[in-house]
């Protein structure tokens, strides 16, 4: 990406010029081989980058690589089809679903599994569902949908818009009506209405916690990594846009960027990033044990 | 680090947030939008004359048309300019998107109706006697044309400032074209005042979008003010 490139000069020396301080960059002029000055698209969730985790990340990949990693916060959706039209490179996302036909339409490959968290279902203290009790999602769903409580979904075809719309699936729930808002934001502002009218949402826990100081909403239904349900999991892929659809992309360094975030080093920085002392990720990339299903869509068989 | 300009910079120093980061969007939001600006008023005063002072089939249609772009929706011309410089659009093999040529593109498409359909109406509105006096001592078409500029130029000078007003104050279109990007360091790429603030609302923290949206005030009063101060109060 020329012309990236260029700009990131330009632009980099405006800024320091208006800081009126010659700090070092993260590019210097060093010899020898290297993919510095190079420019990594990453489309990712707003999860990731609104709990902060992505920073820690793109600032140890660029001190060890010395390329920039300009990372677009979009829901899984949106982030997915800004790498359809070959506008990203590398695509970090929480919807397996969504992510297995990416990569059936040949837009994605080399899919790893990446990290986890999990799902929780938050809502105002005095809990007008009375959800507190039931413990698990489905009924959880079930309940909301019979008090007519408010709810503020998503609704914007994000990993978690997906999650939240498999649980109604289950409770075979259309939900609809007053009580059933779509906000079409992401997660931040989703949390922060519901705050505001005190009603249910379906957070990830990431975002929750980070936040959490700033809402007079708790946690009404665990996810699996407190003990509560499997169906709350929210597993993370990453994959690269596949140079064979997209002869732009700068597929080497979304390789290199894959291989660093699932290395030791990258793993590290996952597992011991926190926000007010508590982990938001679960590294799940190393394992000694071959997991065939991360590279291909879950229900992919050989052909005989 | 040594603060080097005392007065306003320190005061950012202040502010719960990086210093560097502050910085950085202001100066992406300045560069963008006025890029956008200039660009845009060096295109809008010469249509603006052509198409006052000449009668051509259609003119009300054009005039419209501008008018209408006056009021055209960001986030539309967002997405336009998105399909533009997409990989898969015309400009693709350019790699725009995502950088802040994209984003100076949609404020060109932006500011531009401003800038032209305000001083369309300033220049249509100079007495007629002023262009035929200078016609008749000899002025040739381009000596009338800044004859004319120049008996609009309080009237300019406000559709320029209506066009930058537009132009900083969006967050639609830069936020689709641009993607809101900040370096990993706390830089920003393609991130504006606008879509950080939109950002730290959408993560609470509106104390800071409250600090950014005062900052974006006072950038867009400072602007006006000076301006004012340069057209004598006249603006």
């Amino acid at each position: 990406m020329q012309r990236r490139e260029l700009l990131a000069t330009v632009a980099g020396g405006a800024t320091i010029g208006l800081a009126g301080c010659a700090s070092a960059g993260g590019s210097d002029g060093s010899a020898g081989p290297t993919i510095a000055e190079e420019t990594l698209t990453l489309a990712t969730t707003t999860s990731t980058y609104d709990t902060g985790l992505l920073d820690e990340i793109n600032a140890a990949f660029q001190k060890r690589y010395g390329a920039r990693v300009d990372a677009v916060a979009q829901g899984t959706g949106a982030a997915l089809e800004t790498a359809r039209s070959g506008d990203a490179d590398v695509v970090m996302v929480h919807a397996r679903s969504l992510e297995d036909d990416f990569i059936r339409e040949g837009y994605g490959i080399n899919r790893r599994d990446l990290m986890f968290n999990d799902f929780v279902i938050v809502g105002p203290e005095d809990d007008p569902a009375g959800i507190d009790e039931v413990g698990e999602a489905i009924a959880a769903f079930e309940a909301i949908a019979d008090a007519e409580a408010t709810f503020v979904s998503r609704g914007d075809n994000s990993g978690t818009h997906t999650k939240e719309l498999a649980i109604w699936e289950a409770a075979g729930v259309e939900p609809g009506g007053d009580w059933y808002r779509e906000a079409g934001a992401g997660m931040g502002e989703v949390l922060n209405q519901a705050n505001q009218s005190g009603a249910y949402t379906l957070a990830d826990r990431g975002t929750f916690i980070a936040q959490r100081s700033k809402l007079a909403l708790s946690i009404r239904v665990q996810g699996p990594i407190e003990d509560g349900p499997e169906l709350l999991a929210n597993p993370y892929g990453i994959l690269a846009v596949n140079p064979a659809v997209h002869e732009n992309v700068t597929y080497d360094l979304a390789m290199a960027y894959i291989g660093f975030i699932t290395s030791q080093k990258g793993q590290s920085i996952i597992q011991e990033f926190t926000v007010d002392g508590e982990q938001l990720f679960f590294p799940e990339a190393i394992s000694a044990d071959p997991d065939f299903q991360q590279y291909v869509p879950e229900d992919w068989e050989p052909a005989e | 680090m040594i603060a080097l300009e005392p007065t306003v910079l320190s005061l950012l120093g202040a502010f719960p947030f990086d210093r560097v980061y502050v910085e950085s969007i202001i100066y992406v939001s300045l560069y963008v939008s006025l890029t956008a600006v200039v660009l845009s008023t060096l295109a809008s005063i010469p249509i603006a004359l052509g198409v006052g002072f000449t009668d051509f089939p259609g003119k009300g249609f054009v005039i419209a048309v501008i008018n209408t772009g006056m009021g055209f929706p960001s986030v539309v011309v967002g997405l336009l300019v998105l399909f533009l410089v997409s990989n898969q659009g015309p400009l693709g093999p350019l790699d725009l998107v995502f950088t802040k040529e994209a984003m100076i593109i949609s404020q060109f498409v932006l500011a531009f109706p401003v800038i032209t359909g305000v001083t369309l109406a300033a220049v249509t509105s100079v007495e007629d006697g002023v262009r035929d006096a200078a016609y008749a001592m000899g002025g040739t078409r381009v000596d009338v044309a800044l004859v004319t500029v120049k008996e609009a130029r309080y009237g300019i000078a406000t559709g320029i400032l209506a066009g930058l007003g537009r132009a900083i104050s969006e967050v639609g279109s830069v936020l689709i074209v641009g993607g809101n990007i900040a370096s990993a360091d706390g830089t920003a790429i393609t991130r504006t005042l606008t879509t950080a603030i939109q950002l730290e609302a959408r993560q609470g923290r509106f104390d800071t979008a409250l600090i950014l949206g005062a900052i974006l005030v006072t950038i867009v009063l400072s602007i006006n003010a000076i301006v004012l101060r340069l057209g004598g109060g006249r603006v």
